[in-house]
């Protein structure tokens, strides 16, 4: 393994590993102070356990988020210090800015988490208001930090030296509305699901049970309306690549070929030696009119630059066309519970419902995960679009296949004990009777009993 | 001064402010690993207690020193994380064990009850990661301080033991391990005092006594590592160690640190609680200032000064300006977190449990 692929591996999996924190840091909060608020305007104890566990859940993510994230910080120096060099003074102030944003974070998730006695019950939800929203603002700057390596601005190359830097316009790049946008979208869907999926599970096995109805409820208000907006935002980002980044939609499409009124290609595998995909499906005219909104419009192929400055086409095409397909099913379910919901039906007795939501529970995640092998391995071999080669940013340290191996083998623990440690928490599904008589007089009229509103 | 100067000083303003925080949450591990006595469950909750609420908001710190560093001393950042890749790689393990160990121990438990044997077992990971990440942060310091940091290493090619290994696998560099661990320990001591007041913790005053032995214990300590350090600094850190006694600003500076120490042990020896704590604050920090200074005007010796690694103008005023928001923000935000968990007289008991 070469020293370059040693340093990209870490830093992908580095970054694998810290988004899924990330992820769920943003829109964990959200959830827990619905089921809070819930609480305290409706007096069901239900209300106050989902809050009480759901911190518990953030407790743990929160902290494995923090410390990835701040191996992340690192790494930036630790693998590519001639990338930090050049763009530090560029790029640096939306990650001072998260700097900040995660402090606030960091403090309110302290008082949340062990405030429960300490401070008045308004302020502690305002608290937990504060953990969501700076965890939003977190993610946010971040994103806009990684959307300047995909459009750069805000200076000017002089003999491969940064001049006239303007960190203002350096966050304002042309990318970073699109993937701010698509990424917190993401987050509230990917996790919204992934905690409506294993309640929905649970649900299968004991529809009645209160506990699961009302954490399914608040998992959907979560993640229903981020997946429909999802592929709107899709739409904003595809057409954002096409005019900036047009090699990065070339390989996740896998056209080869410059070409009018171009086909969408679904699914297939991107021979690159042959330069065509085989076993895909073609859309004539579709990818020209989703990209430029018109059919007739000319998409640039892989072939405007040279073979050897291509991403790892089949890589960026299969995680693209695998975020895609996740994504429409997230939203299709998304609009299934939107419509139930509105017929105010019971969604606990829809087993059909049950079990395509019970089986999105990773989907969420797995899209996230592609969408950035789109984003990352679209770019190369480049760090910094068209100014900076990721080969020239490389610590010039040798052996960096041990810390590569170190670190892999750290998070993969990590995630073992993570997943354990959950695992217990779910298994403790409360079962209280009292709840179960309580809250289960189906069709009684009874406002939010199990529908989805 | 330059702006420049200034987003230093206020880096270094950072690290302070992380020494004496998350310095203590790392001391406070060190005191979890080595509890014994009759009352040594008592002293490891009391110090869970303690950092709980606070660790993450205290880690922040080291992000934001380091983010303002890249953001306004890209070089200097760059040459740090390609030669001290290795100390810095550990550090990150550290750290990376010791947080989710911490949680993983109070948080994984099944009903809440850290008695838990499997428990117990992050309570161990928890508390040897706080033992060896301020060692390995202390002497990433200390590789800096001896100025061994040449641009001209990191070229490829250069021999790799002489490049990432001797700068910071000395004896001045673990010498200056050694001590931050220690300060970090004594740190977490006496504001252990302050939490094993019976008065405010419920607790008997043994368990205070227990703390209040150990801080004099550690301060005592603390005299003999420092000591040794400025010895071994001869060979390893020659410039720091004459600034740090021809300047003519070393020896008022000793006089303040050495007066701020004796009065953090007579204080202790008093049991007087929160002058200890002041005094052991100030005296920490004055050694952080007196190195800061002792570097000055370099960032990285022998060549990289304040003014060669500043950023351009325009992202100096930025950084300065997201500065004074960021702190609007965060200060009173900060002081509501420390009002609420560590305040003289606590809220009244409000929430549901």
């Amino acid at each position: 393994m070469s020293d370059l692929l040693a340093a990209r591996s870490q830093m992908g999996i580095s970054l694998a590993f810290h988004i899924v924190f990330a992820v769920i840091g943003i829109a964990m909060p959200v959830m827990m102070v619905v089921a809070e608020r819930r609480w305290q305007v409706t007096g069901h104890a239900v209300y106050l356990e989902l809050a009480k566990r759901w911190a518990r859940g953030t407790a743990i993510l929160f902290a494995v988020g923090a410390v990835s994230g701040t191996v992340l910080s690192f790494e930036l120096g630790l693998l590519w210090p001639g990338f930090m060099d050049f763009a530090g003074a560029i790029i640096g102030m939306p990650f001072s800015l998260e700097g900040f944003a995660f402090f606030t974070e960091a403090i309110f998730l302290g008082v949340y988490l062990y405030g429960w006695e300490r401070i008045s019950s308004r302020a502690h939800l305002w608290a937990g208001v504060a953990v969501a929203l700076s965890g939003a603002a977190s993610g946010i700057f971040v994103v806009i930090a990684n959307a300047w390596m995909n459009a750069p601005a805000g200076f000017e190359l002089v003999n491969g030296r940064a001049v006239n830097v303007d960190p203002i316009a350096a966050m304002g790049n042309a990318a970073a509305l699109s993937q701010t946008i698509h990424m917190t979208l993401a987050a509230y869907a990917a996790t919204g699901f992934a905690v409506a999926g294993i309640h929905a599970f649970l649900l299968l096995k004991d529809p009645a049970n209160a506990f699961h109805r009302r954490a399914l409820e608040i998992a959907l208000i979560v993640a229903a309306p981020a997946a429909v907006l999802q592929p709107l935002s899709g739409d904003l980002a595809a057409r954002h690549i096409a005019v900036h980044q047009p090699v990065k939609l070339a390989a996740a499409e896998a056209v080869f070929r410059t070409q009018a009124g171009a086909p969408l290609t679904l699914g297939g595998w991107p021979d690159v030696e042959a330069r065509e995909t085989r076993f895909a499906v073609e859309i004539p005219y579709a990818l020209s009119l989703l990209a430029f909104h018109d059919p007739h419009a000319v998409v640039k192929g892989l072939d405007a630059i040279p073979p050897e400055d291509w991403p790892n086409v089949r890589a960026v095409h299969l995680s693209f066309q695998l975020m895609v397909a996740l994504g429409t099913y997230l939203a299709l379910v998304s609009l299934w519970v939107g419509w139930l919901g509105w017929r105010r039906r019971e969604l606990a007795h829809n087993r059909w419902l049950m079990r395509a939501i019970a089986l999105a529970t990773p989907m969420g995640f797995i899209a996230v995960e592609a969408g950035w092998m789109v984003t990352e391995l679209g770019r190369q071999p480049w760090v910094i679009y068209g100014v900076l080669r990721t080969a020239d940013a490389v610590t010039p340290m040798p052996g960096l296949v041990v810390p590569f191996v170190t670190f892999t083998l750290l998070y993969c623990f990590l995630g073992v004990i993570v997943a354990w440690l959950l695992y217990r928490q779910i298994l403790r599904s409360p079962t209280v009777p009292e709840w179960r008589g309580f809250y289960m007089r189906s069709g009684s009229g009874e406002r939010g009993a199990g529908s989805g509103t | 001064m330059t702006l420049a100067d200034v987003l230093a000083v206020i880096i270094f303003v950072a690290l302070n402010a992380y020494a004496l925080l998350g310095g203590a949450d790392f001391g406070g591990g060190v005191w979890d690993l080595f509890a014994s006595g009759p009352r040594k469950e008592r002293q490891r909750e009391l110090i869970a207690e303690a950092i709980g609420p606070v660790w993450e908001a205290n880690h922040v710190w080291l992000i934001l020193a380091l983010v303002l560093l890249f953001t306004c001393f890209p070089p200097a950042f760059a040459r740090l994380g390609t030669l001290l890749h290795i100390p810095l790689s550990l550090v990150l393990i550290g750290i990376v064990l010791r947080g989710s160990a911490f949680t993983f121990w109070r948080y994984g438990g099944s009903g809440g009850s850290h008695a838990d044997l499997a428990q117990r077992r992050w309570g161990v990971v928890f508390a040897v990661a706080s033992l060896i990440t301020p060692l390995l942060l202390g002497t990433t310091a200390g590789a800096i301080a001896s100025g061994g940091l040449p641009s001209g290493g990191a070229m490829k090619g250069e021999a790799f033991y002489p490049t990432y290994v001797a700068p910071w696998l000395n004896l001045f560099a673990l010498s200056v391990g050694v001590f931050a661990l220690v300060a970090f320990a004594f740190l977490a001591a006496v504001y252990l005092t302050l939490e094993a007041d019976p008065a405010e913790s419920g607790e008997g005053g043994e368990l205070q006594e227990d703390f209040r032995l150990r801080a004099l214990a550690s301060g005592v300590a603390l005299f003999v590592v420092a000591a040794s350090a400025l010895v071994l600094s001869r060979g390893r850190a020659p410039l720091v160690r004459d600034a740090l006694i021809f300047a003519s600003w070393a020896v008022p500076l000793h006089v303040v640190t050495g007066a701020a120490a004796l009065a953090a042990l007579i204080a202790l020896w008093f049991r007087r609680w929160r002058l200890a704590r002041v005094a052991a604050g100030v005296q920490v920090s004055l050694i952080l200032w007196g190195w800061a200074l002792s570097q000055k005007p370099y960032i990285l010796r022998p060549d990289l000064t304040i003014a060669d690694a500043t950023a351009p103008p325009a992202t100096l005023r930025l950084a300065l300006a997201a500065l004074a928001v960021g702190a609007v923000v965060l200060l009173p935000s900060l002081f509501y977190l420390f009002r609420v968990f560590k305040g003289r007289d606590q809220a009244p008991l409000v929430g549901p449990r």
